[in-house]
């Protein structure tokens, strides 16, 4: 158990080296002159110069890296190119609308794709397995942000042709200020992250399911005279969970870098939308920062899911 | 009762025919009338993509020429589909059908050769580690897992900011995030292949390991190739589209499914010109569908032991009587 969990902590740790290994190889080393992205095309030598010691561009790489994996240990990821206010900072201002995002989209996509994806394993070839796994099919097929394209245009611009507000075009509300009004801002962005996600869990606990209901174990459960329905939910469904929770953590981790694609078409100002505008603005503390966070998610995702794979599956030792 | 024999009196059966494995997936293929719709659709696609330059001379109109007089109303907003512009045109007045046709080709182009590519490498290093095994096989899997792990779509923002946007890196990205899952399954295969007796009598003639990975390991994976090659089609496709949504793909004024859907979303112009979302938005969609319902009816063509097994419903019905 301890050395399952040590592993796997050190798995954590090869993550975040190689991910800010990669961040600070690309844009330290990468071309490109930061001092003069900082200063803009009028500086001087003198002032780049300058700049290039004020942030330790002149050491050897070696000591830059360390430096660099220091500071962002203590949470000091530097300075935007674009307007200098801290990366942290700016990144910490839009991590509410990211989580507000995904928790609702798991939620949702959870109450979705695991009742399609039983339904469809329990009765194998009937037309409600057909419906459950064109679910899948399309759900699987279709692109995030087509879909997010669809949603607006039918649920929020046909309304409002029609001389009514069904759902607004996008943006985040905050919590703290009117929870009902954040909810029906962030319906549709939920909805269409569950549509396509949802498929995802369909699939897997349909998958799952089949095979585990041949198994042995199920035979005992039935012969002991359990109902079908009991031997399903706390048979079946005990032994999906592990991969499941799997697949729920490496999802939520993906998404709290930046649930990029969404928060694109919805105009929401979540740390994806903040990561896209930097790319587009040359702003490279910022992209260095999301990724980080995208990998520190990872991490401690990662690090919970093992923690609640040691508890579900009796067999991790 | 023509067809019995008079001297036994039993039904004549029919004349065995031998049918190999190929005939065999192929006429399981052709009973799957999904498959066959998804393989017409597809096979239609490449035709209008490869006829796209028939389309420019059909219409007159060039893909990135933008028509200001004829092409866009006297607002300046994109003109409907009419008989001039069949499927209308975008906000700069450039006509959808064209650009939809030149599009295809760099979805095709890209989602088929970053699958290609991505396979390979997927094969190769899927088939070195279940083959060689101990630390090579540690190394090289914990390197799928890191890659896997990774913030992908945040990883590709960062190195197209850097590099800046093309198609060349858009398919080495896609390449590069996409091998490990084939490289997972053929590892698995190759893992439980390479104790098979058929192997040890290979090794016991003499032949090296090289030798035996290509002659008798290789064979024997065609079916998880095929099927997870067609599989990272669609994958790929999305991927791109996705990329050149986020405008880190294609590089305008160039043609993409994703790009045309961003100019769409640019402004939200597609709110006043359903137009530009859903011509391309439904050949996204019927593409990545087209290769995901192929690639699941090769899988059950192919691996017939893999369909489900009415197991539930059995027991369910005799638990009822």
């Amino acid at each position: 158990m301890i050395n399952f969990i040590l592993k796997r902590l050190g798995f954590a740790a090869l993550i975040l080296v190689v991910l800010s290994a990669f961040v600070f190889f690309l844009f330290f080393v990468a071309p490109g002159d930061p001092a003069r992205m900082i200063a803009g095309d009028k500086a001087t030598e003198t002032q780049l110069v300058q700049i290039r010691t004020n942030l330790g561009l002149d050491r050897p790489i070696h000591e830059q890296y360390v430096s660099f994996v220091g500071k962002a240990l203590q949470g000091d990821l530097g300075f935007s190119y674009r307007n200098q206010q801290p990366v942290t900072k700016l990144i910490i201002n839009r991590i509410p609308a990211t989580i507000s995002l995904v928790i609702g989209g798991v939620i949702f996509w959870l109450v979705i794709g695991i009742p399609v994806g039983i339904m469809s394993a329990r009765h194998p070839g009937s037309i409600r397995d057909r419906v459950g796994q064109g679910f899948i099919l399309l759900g699987l097929s279709f692109p995030t942000f087509v879909l997010g394209m669809l949603s607006l245009y039918v649920l929020y611009f046909l309304p409002k042709q029609a001389g009514f507000t069904l759902f607004p075009a996008g943006g985040y509300k905050s919590f703290t200020k009117d929870p009902l009004i954040w909810a029906w801002y962030l319906f549709l962005p939920w909805t269409t992250l569950a549509l396509v996600t949802a498929a995802i869990y369909a699939r897997l606990t349909r998958g799952h399911l089949l095979q585990v209901m041949g198994e042995d174990y199920i035979r005992t459960a039935r012969a002991k005279g359990l109902s079908e329905r009991k031997v399903l939910f706390k048979h079946g469904l005990r032994s999906t969970l592990t991969p499941l929770v799997t697949q729920l953590g490496a999802d939520i981790a993906l998404l709290l870098g930046g649930a990029i694609v969404i928060e694109q078409v919805y105009g929401l100002q979540g740390v994806g939308a903040l990561a896209v505008q930097a790319v587009k603005n040359q702003d490279r503390p910022i992209i260095i920062g999301v990724v980080l966070l995208g990998g520190f998610f990872i991490v401690i995702t990662n690090i919970i899911v093992d923690l609640l794979y040691a508890v579900l599956d009796p067999r991790v030792s | 009762m023509s067809a019995t024999n008079t001297e036994t009196g039993f039904p004549q059966a029919g004349a065995v025919v031998q049918r190999g494995p190929l005939e065999l997936t192929l006429r399981r293929l052709a009973r799957d009338r999904a498959s066959l719709a998804a393989l017409g659709f597809i096979i239609l696609l490449v035709m209008f993509a490869l006829c796209a330059p028939l389309i420019e001379g059909a219409t007159g109109h060039s893909a990135i020429e933008q028509y200001r007089t004829t092409g866009l109303s006297e607002m300046g907003l994109p003109v409907v589909p009419n008989s001039e512009f069949v499927l209308g045109t975008d906000h700069l007045g450039r006509d959808v059908l064209v650009r939809l046709a030149y599009g295809a080709r760099i979805s095709l182009l890209v989602g088929v050769l970053a699958s290609l590519a991505a396979a390979l490498i997927g094969l190769t290093v899927g088939m070195i580690a279940g083959y060689v095994g101990g630390a090579t096989d540690t190394v090289l899997s914990r390197v799928m897992d890191l890659v896997m792990s990774v913030p992908f779509l945040l990883c590709a923002l960062a190195l197209v900011s850097v590099f800046g946007p093309s198609l060349g890196l858009s398919v080495g990205v896609i390449v590069f995030f996409s091998w490990t899952t084939m490289g997972r399954v053929i590892r698995a295969e190759v893992n439980s292949l390479r104790k098979r007796e058929f192997v040890e009598a290979s090794r016991s003639l003499g032949a090296g390991p090289v030798s035996i990975m290509l002659r008798d390991i290789l064979p024997n994976l065609s079916v998880p190739i095929i099927i997870y090659t067609t599989m990272m089609i669609p994958s790929a496709i999305v991927f791109e589209a996705t990329l050149s949504f986020l405008g880190l793909g294609i590089v305008p004024p160039t043609p993409s499914w994703g790009g045309m859907l961003a100019d769409a979303a640019a402004n939200s112009v597609y709110l006043v010109a359903w137009w530009l979302v859903i011509f391309p938005g439904t050949a996204l969609l019927l593409t990545t569908l087209s290769f995901n319902i192929l690639g699941d009816g090769l899988r059950d063509a192919l691996d017939p032991k893999a369909r489900p097994i009415r197991l539930v419903k059995k027991v369910r019905k005799a638990d009822k009587a």
